[in-house]
């Protein structure tokens, strides 16, 4: 399969295979006007498939989310047709109000302005808590 | 300024030091009955509660201070809507401290974020419950002499017990402990608890036996299974009664088993073990207002 290459714009690379369409969507890649294209189990020497996102438009991407979801994702920000940036994305040590608590007796349940902030607590299992109750997040069913 | 919001925010050595005020407060009352005069605590307690509410309010009159506050969030504001920020906002500035018990976890945290003056969490819905463990430490210092080399049984409601989550953290920071976790299947110790066990390399053994289980046991922590932690009656029903001390179990145990039990006691723990010596509950209980008037001393900085 053959793409047009980016002149201007980000490319979110090395996406395990089967995750593009959740970042595309907690992103907001949907409401962008630009040409998106997400590439599902391209071959990949270093993860056998793996799936990529262009976007034809230089954006803001959101990288603690894009961090918190995909962890181990390169950004590579293009510009004339080059790569002027590239990065190695990390999980961030907190989040805040990007995911939602769902533990019905967590403070922030009754109180709605408090901000959901969760921190990292076990880098090695990427297990986020949150700071209030200490419950682990559920992942995508928490992204607000 | 400081608050206490989770045991795990005081070091072992502060700890120690707590427990050395409070011996001495217990040896020499007099001593401390001026401590704090002139200070105010302020009881912001949004659930129902008797002895933490109670010992708090006499810790401060035996310091020699003064109380105020709200023993349910029908007298408060919260009633209207008011957040918990704004409330402590405004309380922070008619008290010098304040102890607070919320039915919501992470209420006393978002408190601290807010409060002028220092905050104590009394208790944060199945959460934390930090001045009932320094009560269950005192307690355990008293009767055992030690913190290390024990066996430490956890009987009951292990999954919503906020007494038994704090108190596992507080131990665990101790050399040669053993936890034995008592509960049904429904009523476990929450998965993060169990692995901050696993990391730290700490002993524990889950069953569902008490009578197995009770005779390698130095402390036996009983607990009540608490009606308002369920959202479903049948649930609660269905569990209330399982773990009952009665004399035929306790035959099993140790001759120097300490008993120890937060309170409010319903069944679990049969009348007739009251005088049998090995019971420690409401030695327990009187406990609770010698380490809150230490803490409420170390908080305000008063010497």
């Amino acid at each position: 399969m053959i793409l047009n290459t980016i002149t201007n714009g980000v490319v979110l690379d090395h996406i395990q295979a089967g995750g593009a369409m959740e970042i595309y969507k907690a992103l907001n890649l949907d409401k962008l006007e630009c040409q998106v294209a997400i590439i599902k189990n391209a071959d990949s020497v270093k993860m056998g498939k793996k799936d990529i996102l262009k976007i034809c438009e230089p954006i803001d991407i959101n990288l603690d989310v894009l961090g918190y979801l995909a962890p181990g994702v390169t950004v590579s920000i293009i510009e004339d047709g080059t790569v002027v940036k590239r990065k190695h994305i990390e999980p961030p040590e907190k989040i805040v109000g990007i995911i939602k608590c769902t533990n019905p007796r967590c403070i922030t349940s009754i109180e709605q302005e408090l901000p959901n902030i969760f921190k990292l607590t076990d880098r090695e299992n990427l297990v986020y808590r949150c700071i209030y109750c200490e419950s682990k997040c559920k992942k995508q069913g928490d992204i607000k | 300024m400081r608050s206490l919001i989770d045991i795990k925010e005081l070091t072992t050595q502060e700890i120690d030091e707590l427990i050395v005020v409070a011996k001495d407060i217990i040896a020499n009352p007099a001593k401390y009955s001026e401590k704090c005069k002139g200070k105010k605590l302020a009881t912001l307690f949004y659930e129902a509660s008797t002895r933490t509410r109670l010992s708090f309010e006499a810790a401060m009159y035996e310091l020699g201070g003064n109380v105020l506050g709200f023993a349910s969030s029908d007298n408060s504001s919260a009633s209207k809507g008011e957040s918990v920020a704004d409330t402590v906002r405004v309380c922070s500035g008619y008290a010098d401290i304040i102890a607070m018990r919320h039915p919501k976890e992470g209420a006393p945290l978002v408190a601290s974020m807010h409060s002028l003056v220092p905050i104590i969490n009394a208790g944060d819905g199945g959460h934390n419950h930090p001045t009932q463990t320094l009560t269950d430490l005192l307690t355990i210092n008293r009767e055992k002499g030690r913190f290390d080399n024990l066996v430490v049984g956890l009987c009951g409601d292990l999954k919503f017990g906020r007494t038994v989550h704090s108190l596992i953290g507080a131990m665990a920071r101790y050399n040669n402990i053993k936890f034995v976790l008592i509960s049904p299947d429904e009523l476990k110790v929450p998965s993060y608890i169990k692995q901050e066990l696993d990391k730290s390399n700490i002993e524990y053994v889950e069953t569902r036996s008490l009578e197995e289980a009770i005779p390698e046991l130095d402390i036996l922590y009983m607990t009540r299974v608490q009606r308002e932690r369920f959202f479903n009656e049948e649930d609660y029903l269905r569990l209330k009664d399982t773990y009952i001390l009665n004399m035929s179990k306790l035959s099993k145990a140790k001759d120097d088993l300490s008993i120890l039990h937060p309170l409010p006691r319903v069944n679990e723990i049969s009348v007739e073990i009251d005088n049998d010596p090995r019971a420690c509950y409401f030695e327990q209980a009187l406990n609770g207002k010698y380490i809150r008037m230490a803490l409420i001393m170390k908080l305000l900085g008063v010497e």
